[in-house]
């Protein structure tokens, strides 16, 4: 078998000790304890009780951001000076590939709920299909169609009516967020979402192809540009949460309908928010600190694919979401 | 990038500063060892209560949380950490790279677990006590019906999740990346193949458990209705996306198992191993196939007859790869020249009572009867056949195979051995007769049974601490090794191993390979 | 060597020989635990069922004769191929002739599998046809039943665990059914089809009666089909089948199945009591008879969670408890309507006649020192409800 062999090859990388990992979980656990409190204290607790949850997990936030700010300089030092193989960039690029990889698993799984419930579950609640032959006994007057106008408890009048469990009120919301719902096209806002997110996937795009070949202000320019464009997107999809609870009576709360759509949107929402921060950090570094080359910018690079993921995700919710 | 031949760091900062996989590897091990200590207490409880008909030691709604923390922790806590130690030690020195592709972040990795697992502990001193709704949390029994300590389970799950995915990520990034040049992927020790594949399972499994415990967390606390027919939705929704993860989660914990078989029978038939190339296709196949049967854990929940045909269909095909694994195994043992040191038993042991784990799958698989078999103990008997007799027998034979090569001293073979036979035994009376009281008609996750079982659930429990018992021994002849074993300096620590781990020095050094090997 | 190997080899027969010695010894076995030692499968008592047994027995020995050829093959090369026997060991490491043998005939043996198991799961699922539906909920932690043929023959009734506690907490002789025996078993006529339409009112249950052939979870929300066809009667037994909670161990299943005339006559006299709890609704009562009726109800519905002296559990203790020492309405409100902040407090409005909660009203507000000295009629309650 192989002997070891000092022939022309690369040294390996060999890292450092280092304090940021337990750091972070310092961070990260505290801030998962405080959050836990906060919604026990929120669901379980005595109204107006003092408590110091809040207090916990923003503490913790703070330290785990701050770490994960120090960790990331650190490396991005590391870089600048030289100390990154070529292997380990390749390495940092397998794993973010991967790392997005798992957060669309993480999506498919509140797609593939929102197929379950739309394909099979609703139509058996109605009592039809193979499944549910007989659940007009529970569910009588219930009828199923998407977006939800009644749900099934409701349709039996309410908590009251119901044969199972009291589990909580659901109640239908007065207008959905589908496109038949709203008179004018133009008035549509994830119509606008759409169109504003698929253009930041270009424009970040002519911002990388700046990078490429040395024009720093195209580069700078164009990031600043989807940055803004992300920014206005989260506030139109403010105003459509906004229109939501205010006027549409659609909350949470609102069955099925509410829950696959907030879960869904608001997921994708988050994400939006954590590319956004992702790319604008980019942009500070290039223009702050003139950052990132033609051939090594692979901070940029990782934001860029994690925002193209984001805008593929949206296309998934504006189709099976919002239109179908 | 200067001199980086140092040695490890002195005190408390060499472990919690930890970035070289050796030292990473080895808390995942003790951690897991520690968790399976725990686990097997759990267990030990859940025996004793069940030793006889009645009431004796613990009220019911604590019995639920023995059996719920028991499969959780044994689950989670103490089979995939010790593969992932395990993939930690070897993977770098299979392959020829000098550590972990992402160092920093196998230090995360790891330290996040000790405090999810304390916060699951936690949570059965917490009011209402901790979860006890099984390790499966069906909703609405874990929603609606669960104590407020649910949120801080949730969130340990998440935490765990976490973890194994930053594990998987940068497993597969240092396969992929850093092997020694000629290694190419066919070359690759099976053990490393094996772990490669159970990490895209893991990436892609992990985040979907995340995505089923975020929705309790939201019917929980914000009134979504995920789980609640009232609102449009379905308890079995959860079921789907647990089982989309814990089928797959079930090969995430035999994979590696099957991989570390694979490198030691070879070792003791000093023969090569047989058919590498269709032990590779079938791990693949089996991966694959692990997507698509989930439901099989569902067959009475009123699926449609078109979903249980095509579950089940998919769940026998399973045996074919398995079987051509098997078959593989007793190949290699065939006209070698076999020794039976203490890992070459079992190995041994793990082929052959996993297979009769596989057939009780198998019989499982076949819908019709598993309306029968469902939530009995026979299924009891079958995951333990597959778990502990699988996936514990060859992590115990993977430490006792590679100890002399990670500590440079000799572990004491007699008493290996009588582990062995102990376990061996144990663990049969244990959970053979569970079969009898299963197909008998005896449900699972209760603290009490009828008075037809007492027999069987009595031998059964004499087994559980036989086998328990056993497992201190191992602990002890470890311990002694580390402390005062015989030292043993060839770099060849068994005459038939074979990989780039038997070339490095023993014990294996600080630092493994500082340049790659040349593999040919 | 050899030596060693013997006792090792009687050592691992160890338990092999006391199971064996176990279901050879029906002296044994006692009559309260009529199936001792039973280590397979019942064939029961439907065709069904029978069906299922032999498809289970055939998978079974098919995996038995793989399993002895797997494992022989491997013993035997255990036993010759062993370096302590001077062999040199071989080199060969492939043969594609044999791996596809190996993966072929597997799959064959699958497929020949594959048929019976789909026939059989057909038959399963033919729900069409039965002659008598039955609703069955699951609750924590007991069962009902309510009978839907012929439109409103509204029989429906409770079914709970009969074991004492005290059978249970070991301070009082196991008595024959321990823990199999309910208060009021379901009944059904034999060879007839009776389809069982299973749901749950809290958490998931399943309903399982092994020697029926049946076992379907119940789903809240959710009704599941399911059917059988006895063709003996008897008394059969099984148990909840699904991790529901607590007392998961403690909801038996029992069914009685009956010769036909024997089902009708036992149709029409719970028709009768249906008459008599609305005549009794009209009634007054004594405190005496309230008392006593409402401890009955107590123990039945309300003692696993509450205690026996009220003294609380996975409830609130009922003793001194502000609520049945307050006003009557918040009593009526809890039992009648369930708790909003804890699910396990169920809506008992739906579950007990109106007699029965005037009766447990009664004996929770004077029982366990509770002394109000305050009486609840059938009327209040009928009042009250209908005030909602
Ligand atoms: C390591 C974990 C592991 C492994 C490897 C397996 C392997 C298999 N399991 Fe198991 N299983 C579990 C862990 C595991 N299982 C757990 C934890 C549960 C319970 C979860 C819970 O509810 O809590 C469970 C439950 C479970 C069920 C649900 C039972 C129920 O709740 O009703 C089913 C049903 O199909 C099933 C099937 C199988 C099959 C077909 C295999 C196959 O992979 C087995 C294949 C192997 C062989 C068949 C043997 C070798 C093959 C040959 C020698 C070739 C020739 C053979 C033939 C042609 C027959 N398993
Ligand atoms: C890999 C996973 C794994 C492992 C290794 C084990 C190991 C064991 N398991 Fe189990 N088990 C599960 C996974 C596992 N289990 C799962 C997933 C469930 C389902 C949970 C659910 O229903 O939700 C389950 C459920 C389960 C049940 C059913 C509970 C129920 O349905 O109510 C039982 C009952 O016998 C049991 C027993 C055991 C025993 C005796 C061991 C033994 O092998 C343990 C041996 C180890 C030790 C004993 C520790 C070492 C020794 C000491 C700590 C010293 C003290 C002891 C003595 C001196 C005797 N397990
Ligand atoms: C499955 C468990 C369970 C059963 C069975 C049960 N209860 Fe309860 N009960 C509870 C729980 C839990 C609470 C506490 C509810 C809360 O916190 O709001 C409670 C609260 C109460 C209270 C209010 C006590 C107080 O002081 O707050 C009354 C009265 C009561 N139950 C009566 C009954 C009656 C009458 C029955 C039987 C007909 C019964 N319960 C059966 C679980 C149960
Ligand atoms: Cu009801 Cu288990
Ligand atoms: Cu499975």
């Amino acid at each position: 078998m192989a002997t070891q062999d000092t022939a022309a090859h690369e040294e390996y990388y060999v890292p450092e000790k280092s304090g940021m990992a337990i750091s972070a979980t310092i961070g990260l656990v505290t801030s998962i304890f405080g959050a836990a409190n906060v919604l026990n204290d929120m669901t379980f607790g005595e109204p107006g009780a003092e408590s110091s949850s809040w207090s916990i997990l923003i503490a913790g936030l703070f330290w785990f951001i701050a770490t994960l700010f120090v960790w990331f300089r650190s490396t991005i030092r590391e870089n600048l000076a030289g100390m990154n193989s070529g292997q380990l960039k390749k390495s940092y690029v397998l794993g973010m590939f991967w790392f997005i990889f798992s957060e669309v698993m993480f999506f498919f799984a509140f797609f593939g709920a929102l197929f379950y419930v739309r394909v099979l579950v609703g139509p058996w609640l109605a009592g039809e299909g193979d499944a549910g032959a007989m659940n007009h006994l529970l569910w009588s007057g219930f009828e199923f169609d998407w977006p939800m106008k009644q749900t099934p408890q409701e349709a039996v009048g309410g908590v009251a009516g119901q044969v199972i469990a009291n589990n909580g009120e659901f109640v239908s919301p007065g207008t959905s967020m589908a496109f038949s719902e709203v008179s004018a096209w133009y008035k549509w806002l994830p119509l606008w979402n759409t169109i504003i997110l698929l253009s930041s996937s270009v424009t970040v795009h002519i911002a990388h192809l700046g990078l490429l070949k040395g024009d720093r202000k195209q580069f700078n320019l164009w990031l600043g540009i989807t940055v803004t464009l992300a920014l206005i997107f989260l506030y139109i999809q403010y105003v459509e949460y906004y229109e939501a609870y205010a006027h549409f009576g659609l909350t949470l709360n609102s069955g099925i309908y509410g829950s696959t759509f907030f879960m869904l949107t608001g997921f994708h929402g988050f994400h939006v928010a954590m590319g956004m921060t992702m790319l604008l950090i980019q942009l500070i570094r290039s223009v702050r600190h003139g950052h990132f080359t033609s051939d090594d910018h692979f901070g940029f690079e990782a934001s860029s694919w994690y925002w193209h993921f984001v805008d593929v995700v949206w296309v998934g919710l504006f189709l099976f979401v919002y239109i179908l | 990038m200067g001199d980086h031949h140092h040695g490890p760091a002195k005190g408390l900062s060499r472990w919690l500063f930890a970035t070289n996989h050796k030292d990473i590897g080895t808390m995942y091990l003790w951690f897991s060892f520690a968790m399976f200590l725990v686990g097997g207490a759990f267990a030990m409880i859940i025996r004793a209560e069940l030793f006889q008909p009645g009431m004796q030691l613990i009220r019911p709604e604590f019995f639920n949380q023995m059996t719920t923390m028991h499969g959780l922790i044994m689950v989670f806590g103490a089979i995939m950490p010790a593969f992932v130690g395990l993939a930690n030690w070897m993977i770098p020195m299979m392959i020829g790279a000098p550590d972990m592709a992402l160092p920093r972040m196998n230090n995360w990795s790891f330290w996040i677990l000790p405090p999810a697992f304390l916060l699951l502990l936690a949570t059965m001193f917490m009011e209402g006590g901790g979860p006890a709704f099984g390790w499966t949390f069906y909703a609405p029994l874990s929603t609606t019906y669960a104590p407020p300590s649910v949120t801080f389970f949730i969130f340990g799950v998440h935490i765990l999740g976490l973890s194994s995915i930053m594990g998987s990520i940068n497993i597969v990034a240092t396969v992929m990346n850093l092997r020694a040049p000629g290694m190419t992927y066919m070359k690759m020790p099976l053990f490393v193949w094996t772990w490669f594949i159970t990490a895209y399972l893991l990436i892609a499994v992990m985040p979907v458990l995340a995505g089923a415990v975020t929705m309790m967390l939201m019917d929980i606390h914000f009134g979504t209705s995920f789980f609640s027919a009232a609102g449009g939705g379905d308890p079995v929704l959860f079921q789907h996306v647990f089982w989309f993860f814990g089928h797959p989660e079930v090969y995430i914990i035999i994979l590696p198992a099957f991989g570390v078989v694979s490198q030691i029978i070879p070792a003791f038939a000093r023969k090569p191993l047989f058919g590498y190339d269709s032990m590779v296709y079938a791990t693949a196949s089996i991966a694959f196939l692990s997507f698509i049967v989930w439901a099989h854990h569902m067959y009475t929940v009123g699926m449609p007859i078109a979903g249980e045909l095509f579950f089940m269909y998919a769940t026998m095909l399973i045996a074919v790869p398995t079987g051509v694994k098997v078959f593989n195994w007793i190949t290699t043992m065939w006209r070698g020249a076999m020794t039976f040191e203490t890992p070459m038993l079992f190995c041994i042991g793990f082929v052959v009572l996993f297979t009769i784990g596989g057939f009780t799958g198998l019989m499982l698989s076949i819908a019709p009867s598993d309306f029968q078999y469902h939530d009995s103990y026979f299924v009891v008997a079958h995951f333990h056949y597959v778990m502990v007799a699988g996936a514990v027998f060859s992590m115990t034979a993977a430490v006792y195979y590679w100890l002399p090569k990670w500590c440079g001293k000799m572990y004491n073979e007699t008493m290996g051995k009588t582990h062995f036979w102990i376990s061996f035994i144990g663990f049969n009376v244990t959970f053979f007769p569970q079969h009898f009281v299963g197909l008998a008609g005896m449900p699972r996750r209760i603290p009490d049974y009828a008075l037809q079982f007492a027999d069987f659930n009595m031998m059964s429990s004499i087994g559980a601490f036989i086998y328990g018992a056993s497992q201190l021994l191992f602990l002890y002849n470890v311990i002694a090794t580390i402390v005062g074993g015989k030292p043993v300096s060839d770099e060849k620590v068994w005459e038939g191993a074979e990989g780039l781990e038997w070339t490095v020095p023993t014990p294996a050094p600080f630092h493994t390979f500082s340049t790659p090997p040349q593999v040919r | 060597m050899l030596r060693k190997a013997r006792s090792v080899f009687w050592l691992a027969m160890f338990p092999v020989i006391l199971l064996l010695s176990g279901s050879l010894s029906p002296v044994w076995a006692d009559e309260k635990a009529d199936r001792r030692y039973q280590v397979n499968m019942e064939p029961g008592v439907t065709a069904v069922g029978a069906d299922i047994f032999s498809l289970h027995m055939l998978i079974f020995w098919i995996c038995v004769v793989i399993g002895i050829v797997v494992f022989g093959v491997m013993f035997y090369s255990i036993y010759a191929h062993r370096k302590s026997r001077g062999v040199t060991p071989a080199t060969f490491h492939e043969s594609t002739k044999v791996e596809i043998a190996w993966t072929v005939v597997p799959f064959l043996i699958l497929l020949g599998m594959a048929v019976p198991a789909t026939s059989t799961l057909i038959d399963v699922y033919d729900t069409e046809d039965a002659e008598i539906d039955i609703l069955v909920t699951g609750y924590q932690w007991k069962w009902k039943y309510e009978y839907l043929q012929d439109n409103g023959e509204n029989v429906s009734f409770f079914s709970n665990l009969k074991t004492s506690q005290e059978e249970i907490y070991n301070t009082d002789d196991k008595g024959q059914f321990y823990l199999l025996a309910v208060d009021e078993p379901l009944v059904i006529p034999v060879d007839t089809k009776v389809r069982f339409l299973v749901t749950a009112y809290d958490v998931i249950h399943s309903m399982w009666v092994p020697e029926l052939a049946v076992k379907k979870d119940a789903i809240p929300g959710f009704i599941n089909e399911t059917w059988t066809r006895a063709e003996k009667t008897g008394i059969y037994r099984g148990q909840c089948a699904e991790l529901c909670g607590k007392d998961h161990g403690f909801m038996p299943v029992v069914v009685n199945v009956v010769e036909r005339d024997e089902y009708d006559a036992w149709l029409a006299d719970k028709q009768a009591q249906a008459a008599e709890i609305a005549a009794l609704m009209e009634q007054t009562f004594t405190m005496d008879d309230l008392m006593a009726r409402g401890q009955d109800v107590y123990n039945r519905a309300c003692l696993a969670c509450h205690g026996a002296n009220g003294e609380g559990g996975v409830g609130k203790a009922i003793a001194g408890s502000a609520i049945a020492m307050g006003p009557i309405d918040g009593h009526f409100d809890i039992v009648i309507n369930g708790s909003r902040a804890n699910a396990a407090m169920q809506a008992f409005g739906g579950q007990l006649n109106d007699v029965d909660m005037a009766a447990v009203l009664t004996f929770q507000r004077n029982a366990f020192g509770n002394n109000m000295g305050e009486m609840v009629q059938p009327i209040d309650v009928y009042n009250y409800k209908q005030g909602q």
